[in-house]
C-alpha cells in the first residue's frame, strides 16, 4: 500500500527527475518519505500513487476515510437497519422479522412496511409511560445532580491552585471504576437490611428499617452517584476560568456575597450548568443497569422496558422501534449538545 | 474579596466526597468479610479471593474481557486519534457535520440503543457473534472518547510548531509522526486508557452483541448481582476497582508531571537571552 500522504509533493503529479533531484534531503529526512521517494522510481508504485490522487485520495482523504467508513459502517449504518426493522413484522424465523423489501416476479421489488409496531406503541399504556417515567426520573435525577455538584465545583474552584489537581483526579477517579460495580455498591448499602438502616438504627433516628431499595428514591440516587463527576467536570472548568475581579467589583460596591452570588456567579456559569445538565440528562434517560439493579418493578424506563421486550420477548421490530421512539426524543437534546461542543471546540482553536 | 474556602465549600467538599467514595470504601471492606451475609461483620479473611480464584467461569470471563478490552482499545485509539486530528486540524471538509456528529453522539447516546442497533446490523450481515464483534462494538464507541481526547489537547497545542516544520519542507506525515504526535502522546495514552476501562465496564452493549461464548466479566458480575449481594463478587469488584486506580492514578502523576517539566522548560526558554 503506498503512502501518498508522506508526499512532500502533494497535489502535483510526481516525475522522476524531479524525485532524483530531491533524493538528497529526503536521505537525511529518511523514513518512510525517503522510502516513498524511492518506491517513486518503479512503475507500478508510481502509477498507484498517481492513481489514488487522482481519485482524490490524497494523505488527507485516506486520513479522514479511514475513521469515517468506520463510523459509517458501524454507527449510522446500524441506525438504518434499526429504522428498516422497526417497520417489520415479527415472525417466528431467522433473523426473527419479516423483509422489508421482497423480489416478486419480474423484478419488481415489494415493499412491505408496517406501522403496526408504531401504532402498538400508542396503544400499549405500558410504553408511552415508560418514555414519560424516563422523562421525569431522568429530569429529577439531573436536578438532584446539579444541586449536589454545584457546590462541590464551586469549592473546587476556589480552592487553592496546589489542591486543584488532586481534586480533580478524586472526581475522576470514580468515573473511571466500573459502573457496574459502583451501582452494586449500593445495594449493600440502600436494602432493607443494609448498612444504611443498620446505621440509622444504630444511632436511633428511626426504629423500623426504611425500603429504599427498589423504589425510584434508589434509582434517584444511582443516578446521581454515577452521573456526578458529569455534572461536576463541565461546572469546574466554567467556574474556574470565571473573572474574580468582578466579584471584587461587586464587594467594592457594597454588593453582599450572597447576592454576588445570584447576580454574578451563576449567570456566568450557565454554559457549565448546561453541559452538565445535557450530560446527566441525555444518558439518564436511556439508563438500564440502574433502573433494572436498584429500581423496583414498578420503576418504569424505556431503557428497562427496550431490553425486556428485546431479551424477554424477543419481539425484535417492537423493540427497534421502541429505540427509534427514544432517539426521536432523544434528538433534540443530543443536537443541542453537539451543537455546543462543537462551538466550543471551534472557540477553543 | 476573600481568597480561600469558607466552611461551607470545605463543608460541600466533604459531603461530595464522601458520598462518592464510601460505598466503593465499604464495598472492598465487605470483600474482606468472613461472613457470607454482606452486613455481619465476622472478622477478616481472604476467603473469597480463593474462591473467586477457584471459580472457572469467573476466571475464564476475565480472560476474554481483557482480550477484547486490549484489542477494541488499541483500534480506538487508532482510529480516535486520527478522529481528532481530523476534528482539530482539517478545517472543513466535505461531510465535516456529519462525521463530527458521529463522533460526539455516541458519547450520549443510550447505550441499550448502540447495542440494540449494532447487533441488528451484525445479524443483518450474518456475522456471527462472539469476541469480534463485541470488540468492533467496544471500539466504535470508546474511539469518540480517545477523538474527543485528543482533539482537545490538539486545540490547546500552539499550531504554529507544526506550520513551522511543514513550512521548513517537512512533509505532514512526517509532521504529525515527529512533532505532533509526541505533543498529544499524553492525550492519546489517556484516550487508551480510557478505552481499556470502557470496555472492561461495559455491560449492556456487550450483551447485545456478544455470542455463545463469549461471556464477559460485567455480564458474568450482572447475572450473578441480580441473584443478590456476594463476598466473592465484591472481591472481584474490589480488584476491578484496584486495578483501575491503581493505573488511573499513576498514568494522571506521570502526565502531570510530563506538564509541569514542559511548563519548567518553557519558562526557562523564555526567560533566556
Amino acid at each position: 500500500m503506498s503512502k501518498p500522504e508522506d508526499s512532500p509533493s502533494q497535489g502535483t503529479p510526481s516525475q522522476g527527475p524531479k524525485v532524483a533531484y530531491m533524493s538528497g534531503r529526503d536521505a537525511t529526512a529518511g523514513g518512510l518519505a525517503g522510502v516513498h521517494q524511492r518506491l517513486l522510481l518503479i512503475p507500478p508504485y508510481r502509477l498507484l500513487a498517481a492513481l489514488l490522487r487522482r481519485i482524490g485520495l490524497t494523505g488527507h482523504g485516506l486520513v479522514i476515510a479511514v475513521p469515517y467508513l468506520w463510523l459509517l459502517a458501524f454507527f449510522l449504518a446500524p441506525f438504518l437497519i434499526v429504522l428498516k426493522i422497526s417497520f417489520a413484522e415479527v415472525i417466528i424465523a431467522q433473523p426473527p422479522y419479516t423483509p422489508l423489501f421482497e423480489f416478486v416476479e419480474d423484478g419488481f421489488i415489494s415493499i412491505k412496511a408496517s406501522l403496526e409496531n408504531y401504532l402498538f406503541l400508542l396503544e400499549d399504556s405500558l410504553y408511552w409511560k415508560s418514555y414519560l417515567s424516563s422523562l421525569r426520573i431522568a429530569l429529577i435525577s439531573t436536578a438532584l445532580a446539579l444541586l449536589l455538584g454545584y457546590p462541590i465545583a464551586y469549592a473546587m474552584a476556589r480552592a487553592p491552585k496546589r489542591w486543584r489537581f488532586a481534586l480533580l483526579m478524586m472526581v475522576i477517579l470514580p468515573f473511571w471504576t466500573s459502573f457496574l460495580i459502583r451501582v452494586y455498591a449500593w445495594i449493600g448499602i440502600l436494602k432493607k437490611e443494609g448498612l444504611l438502616n443498620l446505621a440509622l438504627i444504630e444511632l436511633g433516628l428511626i426504629s423500623e428499617p426504611l425500603t429504599i431499595l427498589n423504589t425510584d428514591i434508589a434509582v434517584f440516587i444511582g443516578i446521581v452517584y454515577s452521573y456526578l463527576p458529569f455534572m461536576v467536570l463541565p461546572l469546574y472548568a466554567n467556574l474556574e476560568k470565571m473573572d474574580l475581579s468582578l466579584l471584587e467589583a461587586a464587594a467594592d460596591l457594597g454588593c453582599r456575597p450572597a447576592k454576588a452570588f445570584w447576580v454574578i456567579t451563576v449567570p456566568q456559569s450557565i454554559p457549565g450548568i448546561i453541559a452538565g445538565c445535557f450530560l446527566v440528562f441525555i444518558p439518564a434517560v436511556g439508563e438500564f443497569v440502574i433502573p433494572d439493579l436498584l429500581g423496583g418493578s414498578e420503576t418504569l424506563m424505556i431503557g428497562k422496558t427496550l431490553w425486556s421486550e428485546f431479551f424477554n420477548n424477543r419481539d425484535w421490530p417492537l423493540s427497534s422501534a421502541v429505540a427509534v421512539v427514544l432517539l426521536l426524543v432523544l434528538v433534540i437534546p443530543i443536537v443541542l449538545f453537539q451543537r455546543m461542543q462543537e462551538r466550543s471546540a471551534q472557540a477553543g482553536g | 474579596m476573600k481568597q480561600g474556602l469558607t466552611w461551607f465549600n470545605l463543608g460541600s467538599l466533604a459531603i461530595g466526597f464522601l458520598f462518592l467514595y464510601l460505598p466503593i470504601a465499604l464495598l472492598v471492606i465487605y470483600s474482606f468479610n468472613e461472613s457470607r451475609l454482606v452486613t455481619v461483620w465476622a472478622g477478616f479473611s481472604t476467603k473469597w479471593y480463593g474462591e473467586m480464584l477457584r471459580n472457572e467461569s469467573l476466571m475464564n470471563a476475565a480472560w476474554v474481557t481483557l482480550k477484547v478490552a486490549f484489542f477494541a482499545s488499541t483500534i480506538a485509539t487508532v482510529l480516535g486519534t486520527l478522529s481528532g486530528l481530523i476534528m482539530a486540524r482539517f478545517g472543513a471538509f466535505r461531510g465535516r457535520t456529519l462525521f463530527s456528529g458521529m463522533i460526539y453522539a455516541p458519547l450520549v447516546m443510550p447505550e441499550v440503543i448502540t447495542g440494540l442497533s449494532l447487533l441488528l446490523m451484525f445479524v443483518a450481515i450474518s456475522l456471527d457473534r462472539g469476541m469480534v464483534t463485541v470488540t468492533i462494538a467496544h471500539t466504535t464507541f470508546a474511539m469518540c472518547y480517545v477523538a474527543v481526547v485528543v482533539q482537545s489537547r490538539l486545540v490547546s497545542f500552539d499550531r504554529s510548531i507544526e506550520e513551522a516544520a511543514m513550512d521548513l519542507g517537512c512533509p505532514p506525515g512526517q509532521t504529525f509522526l515527529k512533532i505532533t504526535l509526541p505533543v498529544i502522546a499524553p492525550a492519546v495514552v489517556a484516550g487508551w486508557l480510557l478505552s481499556f476501562t470502557l470496555s472492561l465496564d461495559d455491560l449492556v452493549i456487550a450483551s447485545f452483541t456478544t455470542g455463545p461464548g463469549a461471556t464477559t466479566l460485567p455480564m458474568k458480575i450482572y447475572s450473578q448481582v441480580r441473584l443478590g449481594v456476594t463476598p466473592e463478587i465484591n472481591a472481584v469488584c474490589t480488584i476491578l476497582v484496584g486495578l483501575v486506580a491503581t493505573g488511573v492514578l499513576a498514568a494522571s502523576i506521570v502526565t502531570r508531571r510530563q506538564e509541569l517539566r514542559r511548563e519548567q522548560e518553557e519558562r526557562e526558554a523564555l526567560a533566556a537571552p
